[in-house]
């Protein structure tokens, strides 16, 4: 199991026939996702990456049965996206795009009150159940299949994150990033609920940063319902005040939203913090290890068996 | 991007909202010349800089006469003027705004943003007029009022009543507030604000409802469908290495410290500062390249990395999911060459052609300190940076 992709999964992707569109289909293809459309205004009737190609998300929707949608699409047109895919009954969106207007993303968000469907991004890297579906441009190939599920507002900071964690042979059932904007369809909060419902997941790494206060919401959820262990990292200690740090919704704006409130909300929730980025992996191991000390034994034997193995090719 | 209240107001009145009269000048004899035009008993003159707090920091002086205003317009021109929103470094006054002079009854406070929680504009209001609204929220949080504005509805006549009365207002001046705030949302929304603050809007003896001061930040994103208002960015009001790096889409925000970092990922380029600060060391910079970065990209950061004086030895941290590390190894071996580096640089790569990138780097004959992770990387990057001193 995992959570809100896996095998059942039947992906359309807008924009498929761009040229980002196209590269990270492949990879998603090449992974083994069910891509079972593209949507391409004015392309309708034509073939893609072997991909029927349709004008609309209605129609591509009716032909294939698709009950996910990426979109690669730009900016100024993601916003159109999205509310197409909730138009057509889309139960599950992932919106990759960065630099979506705000007032754009209130509309959305007012069209997700009323519908079925959930988004998950924008600004994000995807979403990922190693081993079954990859919905998004993370690389795939550094994820293993496991008990950890990883929730986090960056991109290649949750790259390294799960680097750490299959190293050291703990792989993840689901990871989920879900944007570095200030609204975001799917929050800490959403994702944290479903890892602990999930009966294949049984330990969450949760990687916030400064701006906002939903890292303090999702450890207020943690310390009344979860009793799975929980690994938590905040980045931006070091951020000054007032500057948004490349993402949008990275600012302490009036004091509020630093990195030491959102430490203390998530130490007073039992959870695992961890001050350094390195030592998200290590950290993990050392709970786990609590319960299932072979497992880190034989991951850490595996590793140094590699790393031989390596050193002779050389 | 910020603006300054000049602009703000220009803004503001061709939405309908009140702002006294005023001219913004940049020399002695245009602020005598506009004090002499507005014609009343006093006149404000107040420093354009891309700042608050700048009442306290002698920024705002009430003139009794045009002479007045020329003199005060005389010392503020050239001057360096340091606030709490400044930082030490303060800013050159190069505009100044001559206003006329209002009978203040009453001061209030009205802010528009888009709160992350109500995913929706929120109007904010507030007895405590001219006060920072941050200290009001964090002494006497009940005192703010908020009115969250839904997409689909927008603005309605009986939200402002509701802000008014809640403040307190006399019911002529509720009536003046109700299209005052109409105004002041139908602006938010159709300039793409980010942020706008009315601190203080007053009510004055006669009755009026004026906007005394205006901030106005526009979403960054959002500017692509307002060519009008990106006229408006007043380049002397940033960092000059932070107005070139946007020219090469490069996410750069300069810090005080001596060791350069450059990322791929904002979380990561955080997550980089913050592992930096936990070896002993100080960040110089966050910058991030983006996922999509190119070799250009990659040069062009180093160019904009060293010309901070500061910088001691560069921290390249890079984890490749779409940027490939052998296109960074290169990119990073040709900036060497081409710019003579002189720095130490600690490279620190992973993922996506990690070998490919760890063999040019090698192979290059230049001396690179490679790191086998983010800490390895980090105390490396903090002892050379130490030696460097």
């Amino acid at each position: 199991m995992s959570i809100l992709v896996d095998k059942r999964t039947r992906a359309l992707v807008q924009g498929l026939t761009g040229h980002e569109g196209s590269f990270h289909a492949q990879q998603m293809i090449d992974y083994g996702t069910k891509i079972v459309a593209g949507v391409t205004p004015g392309k309708g009737g034509t073939k893609h990456l072997g991909v029927p190609v349709f004008n609309t998300v209605a129609e591509a929707v009716r032909e294939t049965g698709a009950n996910a949608a990426l979109a690669f699409v730009p900016p100024p047109f993601a916003a159109d996206a999205i509310l197409e895919d909730i138009d057509a009954g889309v139960s599950f969106v992932t919106c990759i795009a960065e630099g979506i207007p705000v007032l754009d993303m209130v509309r959305v968000a007012a069209a997700l009150k009323n519908s079925k469907t959930r988004l998950l991004g924008p600004n994000c890297p995807g979403i990922i159940s190693p081993g079954q579906c990859k919905l998004g441009i993370m690389p795939g190939f550094i994820h293993k299949k496991g008990h950890v599920g990883v929730v986090s507002r960056s991109g290649t900071l949750t790259y390294e994150a799960v680097g750490q964690l299959s190293r050291l042979g703990i792989g993840q059932s689901t990871c989920v990033g879900i944007g570095g904007d200030p609204i975001i369809g799917t929050s800490f909060l959403d994702v944290i609920q479903m890892f602990n419902d999930d009966p294949d997941t049984h330990a969450i790494v949760m990687i916030g940063e400064i701006g906002g206060n939903a890292e303090e919401v999702a450890a207020d959820f943690i310390k009344k319902n979860v009793k799975k262990p929980v690994v938590g990292f905040i980045a931006g200690q070091t951020a000054p005040p007032g500057r948004r740090m490349g993402h949008a919704g990275a600012i302490i704006s009036g004091g509020q939203g630093t990195a030491r409130e959102k430490y203390a909300a998530l130490r007073a929730a039992g959870i695992h913090t961890v001050q350094s980025p390195a030592e998200i992996g290590e950290t993990m191991a050392r709970v786990l290890g609590k319960s299932k000390a072979p497992l880190r034994h034989a991951a850490m034997k595996k590793k140094a068996s590699k790393s031989k193995k390596r050193a002779k090719r050389r | 991007m910020k603006i300054h209240e000049y602009q703000a107001k220009a803004i503001l009145a061709k939405f309908g909202v009140p702002v006294p009269r005023g001219e913004a000048v940049s020399s002695k004899e245009g602020a005598r010349a506009a004090a002499q035009r507005l014609g009343t008993p006093v006149v404000v003159v107040k420093a354009q800089i891309h700042a608050g707090g700048r009442g306290k920091a002698g920024g705002v002086k009430v003139a009794k006469s045009a002479d007045e205003a020329a003199s005060f317009a005389e010392q503020m021109l050239g001057m360096k003027l340091v606030t709490p929103q400044t930082g030490p470094e303060g800013r050159i006054v190069r505009r100044l705004l001559i206003e006329e002079g209002l009978d203040i009854k009453r001061e209030l406070y009205l802010g528009i943003l888009v709160d992350r929680v109500a995913r929706a504009p929120v109007i904010m209001a507030s007895a405590a007029g001219g006060m920072e609204i941050e200290e009001v929220a964090k002494e006497h949080p009940e005192a703010i009022l908020r009115e969250v504005i839904g997409s689909s509805t927008g603005f309605q006549p009986y939200q402002g009543r509701k802000l008014a009365f809640g403040l307190g207002l006399p019911v002529e001046v509720v009536q003046a507030a109700v299209p005052f705030l109409g105004s002041l949302y139908h602006a938010f929304i159709e300039t793409d604000a980010s942020l706008l603050e009315i601190n203080p809007c007053v009510v004055t003896g006669d009755g009026r409802l004026v906007a005394l001061d205006a901030k106005v930040n526009f979403d960054d994103n959002a500017l692509y469908r307002h060519p009008e208002l990106l006229e408006l960015r007043d380049l002397d009001e940033e960092t000059p290495l932070e107005v070139e790096a946007s020219k090469f889409k490069l996410n750069y925000i300069k810090l005080d410290g001596t060791i350069a970092c450059m990322v791929n990922g904002a979380g990561l380029a955080m997550a980089t500062m913050d592992i930096i600060k936990l070896s002993g060391g100080s960040p110089a910079n966050f910058l991030d390249v983006g996922g999509d970065a190119s070799e250009a990209r990659v040069k062009n950061a180093f160019r904009i990395l060293l010309s901070d004086p500061n910088v001691k030895a560069v921290f390249v941290n890079v984890f490749g999911g779409i940027l490939r590390c052998d296109m960074l190894a290169s990119g990073i071996v040709n900036s060497a060459k081409e710019l003579k580096i002189k720095v130490p640089v600690v490279v620190r790569m992973e993922g996506t052609n990690v070998e490919k990138g760890q063999e040019i780097l090698r192979k290059s004959g230049l001396d690179f300190t490679v790191a086998s992770g983010m800490k390895d990387g980090a105390e490396k990057v903090v002892a050379l940076a130490g030696a460097a001193r």
